[in-house]
């Protein structure tokens, strides 16, 4: 075998997490009322370009999520000897960004290092200049002249590439949706374009056209420049950038995973039992909303530090202990900030467990943890969807400013806090290396953005007073729609 | 007469995400100066929304499509925003429905009223309190004085409705437009609240435009009558026509589904179907399709506006050619053929199937830091009742008086603090969970508001079948999910639903139709006694009359007992054979319905009987208006509960309770003013 598969703690449970995610699928299609708020989901324009992003967001945090050690050297014995550096998938794919490293920092699409220092001319003269990169533009003949004209170029017909994909893919969703519908293949580019189908294709083409533009331009240029500069170590800002948002979404969903359970036992045991119950969980959660966040989690990050540092043989490799650490990040994020959503669970259940429904499942006896479960689970699920997905964002932020802080994740790994803590002195320096930032700020805006977008989308879809009005405007059609058979094609679209 | 205002031709649409719903079609109306106009209809046929379009307060949803609306000539329709606003509340005055959501609760009610009269008067300082003084002494708010600097929480229900009319008289209004003024209120309170609108107007001389379902309230209140369905008039006339010869065939029916006592023994006409859709167009009658008498031209032609007699108008292609009395004959013959057999036969009640001895359901309140126990609300206070097999009786009262508390406690919902239940034999209180559980399934409840009392998230056949599988109705056998289907499915039958019902979710049925699973549901365990909490309260007329139909057949078919939770006398009327009265938390009399009904013996009965609107054609009947409010039960008078609304009252009644006075085997009370029986009678222990 040339490569050794490793599993680390957060890959587990990010595979854990997926197939939870694919269960929810299957369960909410086998239920109306969740197909019926998803497919509100799905019809809001500006939910889907989000969704479209964090999709390509999230297939890069997956494919820096299969890791492996390679093989060293293929011996002849039985044994094969791997690498010590655990590899992902995406590492693979980004070799060149990866393996490409300057000397120290130079400008985005520079061919120049951004210091001066001694050059060794061709005439073997000693001079004091901007030496050349050992990748970047090292094809360049002469920078000065040919740089602006190879970088159009290049991007130009990189965009080109992007642009014929997409068009490919035009073509073929065209295709797919017309047999779908039977209907012909311009009637259905027609509906398209004029957003006249149900799911918002226009949106989703014109946002997936503008990815696949920049996707494509930046990668015609990263094999011969570096498209967003290089660190203070010469490594690639945009490989710095792509192997971050692992990180940003592994804290912001396996937090939530971790804080869930909390949240919603305390929440709904709080609302639903009230008496001492409630006191005691009340309790616990204003006193731990008051210990300030920060102090808990620098504390408990010492504490690991300590500990991974006397159990050192445990964990074989640099990227397990810094997995370790992230892991450890998360569960305490995880801790610290289950006491909103408990709060906003208790109220909720308050509210319900007065309901009529509940009263009538108590006279028939119903057990409570079946009236917790069928009930009122169910009906505040809403509420953690929406405070979830809003979480995911602010979360992402926290890690960045906990690793600004110094308290944040192993400064092996690669994140955003450690990107924007590497690049806070350089903003002093004359003159500024900006990129760096620039870069995070890209890439941590787009990505919490999307997130924030479709975190409105869904809590439009979800949130019940909207639900009202349609559930009105739904039982007006159906009254009119119950002599009138509705046709297959009908049941086909709203199906989709 | 020149009109105050006139309607012409309004229509007002709704946009939706879909077709946009027309929720008035075409309405006309004129109101004249002084007289009491009522907008009569059942929910979502138009009524509010007429009302604010008269204001230009519609919803951001909805607008004003054609049309105009004259007050005293002056278009109000192009009048601009700014000038519109002087119209509001100056001109116009409007009531609505809930006089707790209607007032700003941080707001002093004096504030409330200075802030109308600061927006239309130049009065100031010490001339706009004593405006705001002589406002509430008007709307007979006692101490006004004081009451001005309190804030709306410290006023009842029936208080603040009377707030709301003093911020609506302040600026001397020409129109006020009263949205179901009193639908939130109880019986002896909206006497009262009708009372004072009434003499509001004669002294102000201004108009009324009622907005109500309610058709006693129409009779109390309004000369003239306009009936609403779907979006338009149907029909225009004088109360003394409307209630002697209505004409028609919607109003017809409205009046056959009440329930009264001459209909005890038959089925109530109930109109078929549901009123259709606004979103679509229609090309006839939009009566038509739940109409006995409509033929083919109702389908197809929209019906004519047309004049039987002056002042009164229908919309019916019936007229003119048919007369009234061929229609009422006809009406008659469908009632009668709906006869269901007499009452049952008289059961043995030796061995009553609910026996409620001293029920007492207090909750503590707490106090203070360290939760302290202050005092008790009593919220039941020693009732005893008792049904037997079979048989209904209906537990009648205002809201507050702890009949919904006694009907949870007997539930054993919440918790009871002194007193036995007792199911046939077996006292609730001593059994343990797992026998309480077992007993569950021989008394079930139904809730009032069915639009809460079923889980949204739940598909019906999970619903029904939560209790079987709950209680294990066959605990020996394991059931079959084949039969379980088949129980659901013959449930469903049952109360009137097709099968396929069962598939879908809450959200998809109507209020009555939500009724009906939540009594599917409750018969699924087999129940012997249903505590029903005001079934029908939340419904409108036609529907309430399906129910009530229902709930009448299930117990012939299934021997079923009832506790009828109520304050609709007429219902009680119509389904109860024994009727226990409560005021704050004690029963104070009990008999049978006619017995309590048609002679009422404990002052309080008396009053509530005669607070209840109703029109008798000719005679204005002697009403007992009661004076003040219920006390709190956190606070109970000394002596009898009643004294202090009591018209004859007594020193002695301020000291003792009243002992129990008897009539007959079966009646009962509890007042000074009847001989005491020495000893307590022997069925009751």
């Amino acid at each position: 075998m040339s490569f050794y598969p490793v599993i680390l703690w957060t890959d587990a449970l990010i595979y854990l997490l997926v197939a939870a995610g694919i269960m929810l699928g299957m369960y909410a299609r086998r239920h109306e009322h969740m197909l019926a708020s998803w497919r509100k989901v799905v019809r809001s324009a500006s939910g889907m370009s989000a969704l479209t992003i964090l999709l390509c967001f999230t297939l890069i945090g997956l494919l820096d999520t299969i890791h492996f050690r390679p093989v060293l050297e293929q011996s002849h014995t039985e044994k094969n000897i791997y690498s010590a550096e655990v590899l992902s998938l995406l590492d693979l794919l980004a070799a060149p960004l990866r393996s490409q490293v300057e000397k120290t920092y130079s400008a985005p699409l520079s061919a120049y290092l951004y210091a001066k220092q001694m050059v060794i001319t061709a005439e073997g003269e000693q001079i004091w200049d901007f030496a050349r990169l050992t990748f970047g533009g090292a094809h360049l003949n002469d920078p000065e002249t040919e740089l602006t004209s190879d970088v159009l170029w290049r991007s130009v017909s990189g965009a080109g590439a992007g642009l014929l994909i997409w068009v490919g893919l035009v073509f073929s969703l065209g295709r797919i949706q017309a047999r779908h519908y039977h209907i012909s293949f311009f009637r259905m580019q027609t509906a398209i374009w004029h957003a006249t189908t149900e799911i918002p294709w226009r949106a989703i083409l014109m946002t997936l056209a503008i990815i696949l533009v920049i996707g494509g331009a930046t990668v015609a240029l990263t094999t011969h420049y570096h498209v967003l500069g290089t660190d203070k170590v010469g490594q690639d800002v945009l490989y710095l950038s792509l192997k971050s948002i692992r990180t940003g979404l592994v804290i912001g969903t396996l937090t939530t995973l971790i804080m869930l359970p909390f949240a919603l036992l305390l929440g709904i045991a709080a609302g639903y039992f009230r008496g001492w119950i409630d006191d005691v969980i009340q309790y616990v959660y204003t006193t731990l909303s008051s210990i300030p966040s920060v102090l808990l989690i620098a504390a408990a990050v010492l504490m690991l530090q300590v500990y991974i540092e006397t159990h050192a043989d445990m964990l074989d490799t640099t990227a397990a202990r810094a997995d370790l650490r992230l892991l450890f990040l998360c569960i305490i994020l995880g801790i610290t900030s289950w006491t909103g959503l408990c709060r906003l669970l208790r109220g909720e259940t308050l509210k319900l467990r007065e309901m009529e429904y509940i009263q009538a499942a108590h006279a028939f006896g119903v057990s409570h943890w079946r009236i917790i479960s069928r009930h009122i689970l169910p009906n505040v699920i809403h509420i953690v969807l929406i405070t979830t997905v809003m979480d995911f964002s602010s979360l992402v932020l926290a890690e960045a400013v906990l690793s600004y802080v110094g308290v944040g994740v192993d400064p092996s790994t690669i994140s955003f806090g450690t990107m924007i803590n590497a690049s806070r002195l350089e903003m002093a320096r004359e003159p500024m290396v900006w990129w760096i930032l620039f870069a995070a700020f890209t890439f941590m805006l787009a990505l919490v953005l999307s997130a924030n977008l479709f975190s409105d989308a869904i809590q439009n879809a979800f949130n019940p007073h909207s639900q009202v009005f349609t559930g009105n405007s739904d039982r007006f059609l159906k009254n009119q729609n119950q002599t009138e058979e509705k046709t297959p094609s009908d049941r086909s679209a709203s199906r989709t | 007469m020149t009109a105050l205002l006139e309607i012409n031709a309004l229509r007002v649409q709704l946009r939706t995400d879909r077709q946009p719903i027309r929720a008035v079609d075409g309405l006309s109306l004129v109101i004249h100066p002084g007289e009491t106009f009522a907008l009569l209809g059942e929910s979502g046929c138009g009524k509010s929304m007429t009302a604010l379009s008269v204001m230009r307060l519609l919803p951001e949803a909805g607008e004003i499509t054609h049309g105009s609306i004259r007050l005293n000539g002056d278009e109000l329709l192009i009048l601009p925003e700014s000038t519109m606003r002087k119209v509001r509340g100056n001109r116009i005055g409007m009531i609505f429905q809930e006089p707790m959501l209607s007032l700003n609760p941080v707001m002093t009610t004096g504030a409330q009223i200075e802030e109308v009269l600061l927006q239309h008067f130049s009065l100031r300082g010490a001339a706009i309190q004593a405006r705001i003084l002589e406002l509430m002494r008007q709307v007979g708010i006692p101490d006004p004085a004081r009451r001005i600097k309190e804030y709306p929480f410290q006023f009842s229900g029936g208080m603040k409705q009377r707030v709301m009319i003093a911020m609506a008289l302040a600026s001397k209004p020409e129109l006020l437009i009263a949205d179901e003024p009193t639908t939130a209120l109880d019986v002896t309170i909206q006497a009262q609240v009708l009372d004072l609108m009434r003499n509001l107007q004669q002294q102000e001389n201004m108009a009324i435009l009622l907005i109500t379902h309610d058709l006693g309230v129409v009779a109390e209140m309004a000369q003239r009558i306009a009936v609403m369905y779907a979006g338009e008039i149907i029909e225009t006339t004088d109360r003394e026509r409307f209630f002697q010869s209505p004409a028609h065939p919607y109003a017809h029916k409205l009046f056959a589904a009440l329930p009264t006592r001459r209909k005890r023994n038959q089925e109530l006409v109930v109109i078929q179907g549901s009123v259709p859709a606004l979103s679509h167009v229609f090309t006839g009658c939009r009566f038509a399709d739940r109409c006995d008498y409509a033929w083919e031209k109702c389908h197809q032609i929209i019906p004519p506006w047309v004049e039987i007699s002056p002042q009164h108008h229908v919309r019916c292609h019936l007229y003119p050619e048919h007369s009234i009395e061929s229609l009422f004959s006809r009406t008659y013959v469908t009632a009668d053929n709906l006869s269901v057999s007499a009452q049952i036969a008289e059961r043995n009640t030796d061995t009553p199937l609910l026996q409620v001895k001293h029920l007492k359901i207090h909750f503590p309140v707490y106090k203070g830091v360290f939760k302290r126990i202050a005092g008790h609300v009593k919220a039941v206070d020693g009732i005893s009742l008792q049904i037997g097999s079979g048989r209904t009786l209906a537990l009648v009262g205002e809201s507050g008086c702890g009949k919904t508390t006694a009907g949870k406690g007997i539930m054993q919902l919440i918790p009871v603090t002194s007193g036995s239940i007792r199911v046939r034999d077996e006292v609730l209180s001593k059994l343990n969970r797992k026998q309480l559980l077992k007993k569950r399934a021989e008394f079930q409840i139904i809730f009032q508001d069915p639009y809460s009392s079923l889980n949204p998230r739940m598909r019906i056949v999970d619903i029904i079948k939560e209790g079987m599988q709950a209680l294990g109705r066959n605990p020996d056998k394991i059931t079959t999910s084949e039969n379980n289907q088949h129980d659901v499915d013959t449930l469903l039958r049952q109360v009137g639903l097709p099968t396929e019902a069962k598939w879908r979710y809450p959200h998809e049925f109507s209020g009555g139709q939500r009724q009906r699973i939540a009594i599917a549901r409750a018969l699924a365990v087999n129940p012997q006694l249903l505590i029903c909490d005001e079934p029908t309260s939340a419904l409108d007329v036609s529907v309430q009359a399906q129910i009530l139909n229902l709930l009448k057949t299930l117990q012939q078919e299934r021997k079923l007992a009832y506790l009828l939770i109520t304050h609709n006398i007429a219902v009680v009327d119509y389904l109860a054979d024994d009727v226990a009265i409560m005021y704050l938390g004690r029963i104070v009399e009990n008999g049978r319905t006619e017995e309590v009904l048609d002679n009422p013996k404990h002052p309080y009965t008396q009053a509530l009987l005669s607070a209840v609107p109703m029109y008798e054609p000719g005679t204005r009947r002697e009403v007992i208006r009661l004076q003040g409010e219920p006390p709190s039960p956190a606070n109970v008078p000394r002596g009898c509960y009643f004294h202090p609304r009591c018209p004859h009252v007594m020193p002695i009644c301020r000291e003792v309770y009243p002992p129990v006075s008897r009539f007959s085997a079966t009646h009962t009370t509890h007042c000074h003013l009847y001989h005491p029986v020495s000893q307590e009678p022997q069925d009751l222990q």
